[in-house]
């Protein structure tokens, strides 16, 4: 499967990473690249819990192809929000549900960011997406 | 000047953690263990593992023998009159629990309760749900700025229908001691029973339980060096009596018949089923390794690196403190800053340390702040280890800023 254009840059940004700061950086820039959320979509449905920070996502699907949104308080935690929704945006549920996300963070250099022992919350986030790819 | 830890060799995983560049700033949470521990582990496993209290066979008497011994080295850790005061059970939180249960009997509607604001979740939820369970009135005592139970208000509100006091001796996120005397000695004046969660407290200073004057102390072996699943239960004799038993099975009971059975006092009557036997002889060997140090030293040695580290958290602009923490810890927040990404940035640079709400929800809550980071000190640590933390909150802070 052809990867998304965005999805292609990250990974070639973050392998050409060298170092935890370089890897931080490349965090920050693409957490600022997220599209924030209106006021009125932090709503506590919108809330994915088990994260120390907040984090919320929104999630639609057009004609059969899913749309996300996701934000958090936390500045590291949007970047790897960003990295999540490059991957996913647009994807079906089927699609969606047989995706290896685990090794996409992994192919990023980043997996250690999803061990459950982690607060940050991208795990949380991943399985509110895998239960939102097998309940449509 | 470099402070060294003279102790440090004694815990094999401290070099190596520091092999995989990891620094450890976590020992409230849980501590690394002395290789006298170790030792113990495997050579009773080693040796020949026996239940206890059951067998006649030389393995279950040794293993027994070896059992008991672990509960006078407790016994005299904390100066308890007898052996028979110290309880077995899995954890600081079950032992709270045990209490919560043990004592449900001696609580009638509209009898209160008094906690402090900052009581970790195992010295809270056992007492709120028990309140629940019996229309009980939960009253809370509060803080002063310092972050130490504000004594004038608890003085107050501990009144004739506080039928129980449960407070810690050391807060695990505010590093305070507690003032505890002053509470117990009014507590028990208005005859109520006095719970102290000693969790964090046991591990610095020896404390005294009758000098004390509680009626219950609990404390985890985790924290002080031990192996986990196990928690010691100490008990005033008179108190121990009013205990009910709550948990059934084996060996708790003196007598069995199918529709009826009668139970054995403290402490083999509180402890059902099988022991974590291992982990019991583990504790003892560990306070004997304590017990062997030089409690000054360690004090001393403890006591500095604690200064270093409010000096060196002081030193930084837009850090906040929380409280006024007096030993072992210290949180803090940093104006403009996400925990989230503090924590994050520490992590990636092989600092370990602890951010989150501490297990004290309604603590952080009350202070405006939805977590802080922790550091915490084992005796382990030297200075060498603060200054990696130093570094590395500085290189974090200016990435982030």
């Amino acid at each position: 499967m052809n990867l998304p254009t965005q999805a292609c840059q990250a990974l070639e940004a973050f392998a050409q990473s060298k170092g935890w700061e370089q890897r931080a950086r490349l965090l920050m820039q693409w957490g600022d690249r997220l599209e924030p959320l209106a006021e009125a979509e932090k709503t506590e449905a919108n809330r994915v819990h088990g994260c120390e920070s907040l984090v919320w996502l929104v999630a639609e699907q057009v004609e059969g192809a899913w749309r996300f949104k996701a934000s958090s308080d936390a500045r590291l935690l949007r970047g790897l929000l960003a990295l999540l929704l490059v991957r996913v945006q647009g994807l079906a549920s089927a699609e969606l549900a047989a995706l290896d996300l685990r090794g996409w963070f992994t192919q990023l250099g980043l997996e250690r960011q999803l061990s459950p022992s982690r607060s940050n919350g991208l795990h949380a986030v991943l399985q509110r997406m895998a239960e939102l790819a097998t309940n449509r | 000047m470099f402070q060294p830890s003279p102790w440090r060799a004694d815990f094999p995983a401290i070099a190596a953690l520091q092999r995989q560049h990891q620094t450890y700033l976590d020992s409230a949470a849980t501590t690394q263990k002395p290789q006298a521990l170790l030792d113990a582990l495997s050579h009773y496993y080693g040796h020949g593992a026996a239940n206890v209290h059951r067998a006649q066979h030389l393995p279950g008497a040794l293993a027994t023998q070896a059992f008991e011994t672990s509960r006078d080295k407790v016994a005299a850790w904390l100066n308890a009159a007898e052996s028979r005061q110290i309880v077995f059970t899995h954890g600081a939180t079950s032992a709270l629990n045990l209490l919560a249960y043990g004592l449900e009997q001696r609580f009638e509607a509209g009898d209160e309760i008094a906690v402090s604001a900052l009581e970790h979740h195992a010295n809270l939820l056992p007492w709120q749900q028990l309140a629940q369970r019996r229309k009980l009135r939960l009253v809370v005592l509060p803080l002063d700025a310092h972050g130490r139970i504000d004594l004038d208000q608890a003085l107050q509100l501990i009144g004739p229908r506080t039928r129980l006091l449960a407070v810690s001796q050391l807060s695990n996120v505010l590093g305070t001691w507690q003032p505890l005397s002053a509470l117990l000695a009014h507590a028990r004046a208005q005859g109520a029973l006095t719970v102290v969660d000693g969790a964090q407290g046991v591990v610095h200073g020896r404390h005294d339980v009758q000098q004390l004057g509680c009626d219950f102390y609990v404390f985890s072996s985790h924290k002080l060096y031990g192996p986990e699943g196990v928690g010691v239960l100490y008990g005033r004799s008179q108190a121990l009596e009013l205990l009910r038993h709550w948990q059934f099975g084996g060996e708790m009971v003196q007598l069995a018949e199918y529709q009826s059975a009668s139970f054995r006092p403290a402490p083999l009557g509180f402890e059902a089923g099988t022991p974590p036997i291992a982990g019991v002889i583990g504790l003892g060997a560990t306070l004997d390794y304590l017990a062997s140090l030089d409690a000054r030293a360690v004090e001393a040695h403890e006591a500095s690196l604690h200064q270093q580290l409010l000096r060196g958290l002081g030193d930084r602009d837009g850090l906040r403190i929380l409280g006024a923490p007096q030993a072992a810890l210290a949180s803090f927040v940093i104006e403009g800053v996400h925990n989230a990404d503090i924590a994050h940035l520490l992590t990636e640079q092989g600092i370990a340390v602890r951010a989150g709400h501490h297990c004290a929800m309604p603590l952080l809550k009350g202070l405006g702040l939805e977590g802080a980071i922790r550091v915490s000190l084992g005796l382990y640590n030297d200075s060498d280890d603060l200054q990696r933390f130093f570094d590395a909150l500085d290189q974090g802070l200016e990435l982030l800023r």
